[in-house]
């Protein structure tokens, strides 16, 4: 049979979870990091990263609203899925994700993104004209008082809401690393340390997420970048990085030196069918490369534009590796047998629904929605605020 | 407590989808069978088996099974001597048609091993479906509620057997439903009934006429991977400690 080597039990030649449940954990990482960037600012007072504390906001807005989709085309009846709502199975982990989605969009991050920018909403409701207006009218649910006690009261509201977002972020995104993680007939996966890493993995890639747009955007926009800003937050990623990828490692040397039944399968699909996208993209290149950079710029004082493009290389190799990390997890889980006695092949389709032009699609529709977000609600600190427009 | 007609009018539809999701995981109404008195599961006895692949043929025809995938199917092993821990296995169309000749057979042993759901009475398909589409009957069968599964295969990914797949037409999660269909009647499963050498017998637990209990009591009898204690319930007689 094409692609399979060894023996595999006949019903697991074809993968069951595709390229898009690799986006699934890698978009919800992204939320939950850029989440946690943002609360750095609040909650732990980090002034320096100041100017991305709401583009962090709506970034993480931006792929949470996507997040559901790519769960949406995988299933064979998405027309059942708020069966999930309404008759969730106690038992299974998988259940809890509309509940916990839902909790984390509606009472985190919607709330705590309105709240912050309630003042401007309601500016700009009373300023625009036209469709405008009504947007913004409606934005504002009403709420038009805007007086000192109202906004003293957004502001300690909103740290409530940072505050009880941070665990529920580390609920978001180790729920996801639980349902793989808790899969006992799975050695890839099976792992109390899964949730813990898929954590530490989303904390990087949401802060890389953030750094790079955050340079890239201003770039864009002819401002200068705020180097105390984007020092911070890189000394940020490289920490989290460091127990990221201390992690990671924990969990490799417990396999080889435990070096269950399962090792000698494992060890081998490391070795072939996951070499390159495991030892070279998310390793070496996706990790390494990266953390070696990350340090340098820690130990090295260094002009202010080699810093720039060792972070924008760090961020974006960071961004490449994490995605190469959950692609390991979810299709190198579904590689080998169960039996352990062979390997099967993922072949990708191209434009079917689970195919690489749907997964590219979702990969894109975030940004999408984030330049959408950033013109109704512009996240900058440098002068071109909602208030400055309403000004023009 | 008075309910009025207004209220009768807003509870009446109300109750009606309840009772739809009430309805959703009961199985098919089969008369003059209580589930409570009986506990189904199965009985391999490998050296019976001559891997004629009519179980499989038998399966497919009966449940109409898709090609390429396999609510019951059946492997060769072949261990060597001086490698007890990693058995060549082959299992060509799930050996549907037989298999081909042995190869090198004064090398080591050759056997087969039958393989279906296990019916696992903790099973973790069960336990992971998010809306617990796949249940546990009263009489220990494993079943799929097909109208109501939502395709995700989170339970395909869960079972350590390898015995569930997406139904390609259906895209809902598919199984082994030991001929619940069959059985519910009074009738063996199609695999069964299409053994010639009864390698594979239909057992009820709770019925203490059943040969099984003998069979239990003189026989050292296996399940495959105890250690995922999954409570499997498809016994093995003469399971080789080679078999995954």
């Amino acid at each position: 049979m094409s692609g399979v080597e060894g023996y595999m039990y006949p019903n697991e030649i074809n993968l069951y979870w595709s390229v898009l449940i690799v986006l699934y954990p890698y978009i919800t990482g992204l939320v939950a990091g850029a989440f946690i960037l943002a609360s750095l600012e609040r909650v732990f007072n980090v002034t320096a990263v100041k100017p991305t504390y709401r583009l962090a906001l709506l970034t993480a807005l931006s792929f949470l609203i996507v997040a559901p989709l790519p769960l949406q085309f995988h299933l064979g009846h998405p027309e059942r899925s708020p069966e999930m709502y309404f008759t969730p199975h106690s038992t299974s982990a998988m259940a809890m994700f509309g509940y916990v989605y839902l909790w984390y969009l509606m009472a985190v991050l919607t709330f705590e993104i309105w709240l912050d920018y309630r003042r401007e909403i309601v500016l700009m409701s009373q300023k625009s004209k036209g469709l405008v207006r009504v947007i913004y009218k409606i934005m504002t649910l009403g709420s038009n008082n805007i007086s000192e006690r109202a906004l003293h009261i957004d502001e300690k509201v909103s740290w409530i809401v940072t505050l009880v977002g941070i665990p529920s972020a580390f609920l978001l995104h180790g729920y996801v690393g639980f349902i793989f993680g808790s899969i006992k007939a799975n050695p890839w996966w099976s792992s109390p340390l899964m949730p813990v890493v898929f954590i530490f993995s989303a904390m990087v890639s949401g802060i890389a997420c953030v750094m790079v747009l955050y340079m890239a955007v201003t770039k864009l926009r002819g401002k200068t970048i705020d180097m105390k800003c984007v020092d911070t937050i890189a000394m940020y990623l490289f920490y989290t990085f460091i127990i990221d990828f201390s992690l990671e490692m924990l969990d490799l040397i417990h396999r080889i030196y435990e070096a269950d039944e399962s090792f000698r399968t494992l060890d081998f699909m490391v070795h072939t069918k996951l070499y390159f996208s495991q030892i070279v993209v998310q390793i070496i290149f996706g990790t390494l490369v990266p953390l070696l950079l990350l340090a340098i710029t820690q130990l090295v004082k260094l002009p202010e534009i080699a810093r720039k493009r060792m972070y924008a290389v760090a961020g974006a190799l960071t961004l490449i590796g994490i995605f190469a990390m959950r692609w390991n997890v979810v299709i190198g889980g579904q590689l080998f047998s169960k039996s352990f006695l062979g390997y099967t092949t993922y072949k990708m389709s191209l434009v079917t629904k689970e195919g690489l032009l749907v997964a590219v699609g979702l990969t894109l529709l975030p940004l999408a929605i984030l330049w959408v977000l950033v013109k109704l609600l512009p996240p900058w600190t440098d002068g071109h605020s909602a208030e400055g427009v309403a000004a023009d | 407590m008075k309910i009025t007609r207004r209220q009768m009018l807003v509870l009446l539809p109300a109750a009606a989808i309840a009772w739809e999701h009430v309805m959703a995981g009961t199985p098919e109404a089969a008369p003059n069978y209580t589930m409570s008195e009986h506990w189904w599961s199965m009985l391999i006895d490998i050296p019976k088996c001559i891997g004629c692949g009519n179980c499989v043929r038998a399966c497919k025809e009966e449940n109409d099974v898709p090609d390429g995938f396999f609510r019951t199917w059946v492997e060769r092993y072949h261990v060597e001597d001086e490698d007890m821990t990693n058995p060549t296995v082959i299992s060509p169309d799930g050996g549907k048609e037989g298999f081909p000749p042995v190869e090198k057979e004064d090398e080591g042993k050759y056997f087969f091993v039958p393989k279906l759901c296990n019916h696992c009475a903790d099973s973790p398909c069960t336990q992971v479906c998010p809306v617990g589409a796949t249940f546990v009957t009263p009489d220990g069968v494993v079943l799929v509620d097909q109208k109501y599964c939502l395709g995700c295969a989170y339970c395909v990914q869960a079972c350590p057997y390898g015995c569930r797949y997406i139904h390609p037409q259906k895209e809902v999660a598919d199984k082994c439903t030991l001929c619940y269909h069959r059985i519910t009647k009074g009738l063996t499963t199609a695999c069964c009934e299409a053994c010639p050498t009864g390698a594979r017998q239909l057992v009820d637990l709770k019925n203490p006429n059943d040969p099984i209990h003998e069979f239990l009591r003189t026989h050292a009898v296996q399940i495959l991977k105890p250690q995922m204690a999954t409570g499997a319930k498809v016994y093995y007689n003469g399971l080789d400690g080679s078999v995954r």
